[in-house]
């Protein structure tokens, strides 16, 4: 498959890209390249990833609408715990992120 | 519990401004913000300012940003970041999560900033990957730097939908169209003529019929409307895009101020449903202060303004004191912007807001 790289290295007002560390992150198990301070919903929308869950009821695939952790249509589920905004939650290095089915699941019980 | 003179919620262009004021004048503020750094929507706002005279004309929104988070460091504002303010309980004691604890902090006076929300827009397709606000495809390009998507259509010519158009062709997308239901455009003459400019069309007199896709938008139809705004469909046209931005338009994150027991009024120019307020920013409950988008949409000039105001004001109400002059120039400040078609009709529309709390504090 042809990688896919949405990111913008050179901006007329804003410049080069400026240097950050990168990190891994793990969707699905797949690995992808992340960088360090921006969001899980940016890194995944960098790799050409847009659709982050299905709906419960209908299945219907949903992405990023507000982008300022509003109105939670980019949940998905993060290091186990479901529902997590994706376009506020920085990446991590090694930070497990999975699409989310209806309302998600936690991986382990906390009680 | 944590006791402060003045907690500001939402640390934007005006709850920064309120604090600076209110730190010059010596009170102790907490500003809370629900982001890893303050500053708002102003850092992707990588345009020039424009239409205002007296001062930030021409000057880039992230400039302003970036003054305005130095001057906070100087006047030494106590700061939470990503710290989520959830509620304003009786005798104004407000309740936020910071670092996953809950903190309860008593405030002698409450400035709610909490700015805005884009307005969705319902269509067949509308909740696809791919359709998203146009401020939440300017956040992915200008802060993310991540192109959401590489052809674009922009629904809405007002000034977001305007300037975001202009602002994913530097970032190298291909804007299909800009498309209007009303007859005119709304956003200023210089945003439209730049995309004009850019050689991407602006059909008015048209909406937007669907979205198709299955997995992600793959394209769009597009359709103009008579008189009535009625879908004129045999001129219907199919777009190749697989970006649709949205904007029409934003509403007011005021659910702190409902929970607060804030008296709201409709005023459909600013926004909808908000908080009435005095001339000093105060709503109708005693300590609790209003400004910037969440006082009614505007621009961030004006909630700067506001913001100073609000500082100013709720440094008198725990000081006991009086800066009349100041404030006066701020409200001079206030008018200037508020000119044109559409400015007279918020000021106006700010006017009502300050009539109704009287009246209604009288009775």
């Amino acid at each position: 498959m042809k990688k896919i790289d949405c990111r913008i290295y050179d901006h007329p007002v804003l410049g080069k890209m400026p240097e950050r560390k990168k990190v891994s992150i793990y969707l699905n198990n797949k690995k992808l390249i992340a960088y360090e301070g921006e969001t899980v919903a940016a890194a995944l929308y960098a790799n050409g990833i847009r659709a982050l869950r299905k709906t419960e009821k209908f299945k219907q695939p949903r992405g990023i609408f507000c982008a300022i952790g509003r109105c939670t249509d980019c949940v998905m589920t993060i290091n186990g715990v479901p529902d997590v905004r994706t376009c506020i939650t920085p990446v991590k290095n090694k930070m497990k992120i999975e699409f989310q089915k209806g309302l998600g699941r936690w991986k382990k019980k906390n009680w | 519990m944590e006791e402060k003179e003045l907690v500001i919620i939402g640390g934007g262009p005006a709850g920064l401004c309120a604090a600076i004021e209110a730190r010059k004048k010596g009170i102790g503020v907490l500003l809370i913000d629900e982001n890893l750094k303050p500053g708002g929507q102003l850092f992707k706002q990588i345009h020039r300012f424009f239409g205002s005279r007296q001062h930030m004309a021409g000057i880039r929104g992230i400039t302003i940003g970036e003054t305005l988070l130095k001057e906070v460091e100087k006047v030494e504002t106590d700061v939470w970041l990503d710290s989520v303010a959830y509620g304003i309980f009786r005798n104004r004691i407000i309740g936020v999560v910071k670092n996953g604890k809950n903190i309860l902090v008593r405030a002698k006076t409450i400035l709610v900033a909490a700015g805005a929300l884009e307005n969705p827009l319902p269509f067949p397709g509308w909740t696809l990957p791919g359709v998203m606000g146009a401020g939440a495809c300017q956040t992915m390009v200008n802060i993310h730097r991540v192109l959401p998507g590489k052809k674009a259509l922009i629904i809405g010519a007002g000034n977001v939908g305007l300037i975001v158009a202009y602002q994913l062709i530097q970032a190298g997308a291909e804007i299909k169209a800009v498309i209007d239901i009303m007859p005119e455009i709304t956003g200023y003459m210089v945003h439209a003529a730049k995309i004009k400019r850019s050689g991407v069309p602006i059909f008015l007199s048209t909406t937007v019929l669907e979205a198709i896709g299955k997995k992600e938008v793959k394209a769009a139809v597009i359709c103009p409307v008579d008189n009535n705004f009625k879908p004129i469909y045999k001129k219907r046209k199919l777009l190749d895009v697989d970006l649709i931005c949205i904007a029409v338009g934003l509403s007011p994150l005021n659910e702190l101020l409902y929970q607060a027991d804030c008296e709201f009024t409709y005023k459909p120019y600013l926004g909808g449903r908000l908080a009435l307020h005095n001339e000093n920013m105060e709503t109708t409950v005693d300590g609790i202060f209003v400004a910037g988008d969440c006082s009614g949409i505007e621009e961030a000039s004006t909630a700067m303004e506001e913001g100073k105001l609000a500082g100013i004001s709720a440094a008198e109400k725990i000081r006991k004191k009086q800066w009349d002059d100041e404030k006066l120039d701020i409200r001079n400040r206030l008018n200037d912007f508020r000119i044109g078609t559409f400015g007279e009709k918020r000021k106006i529309s700010k006017e009502e807001i300050i009539r109704e709390y009287h009246e209604r504090i009288k009775t």
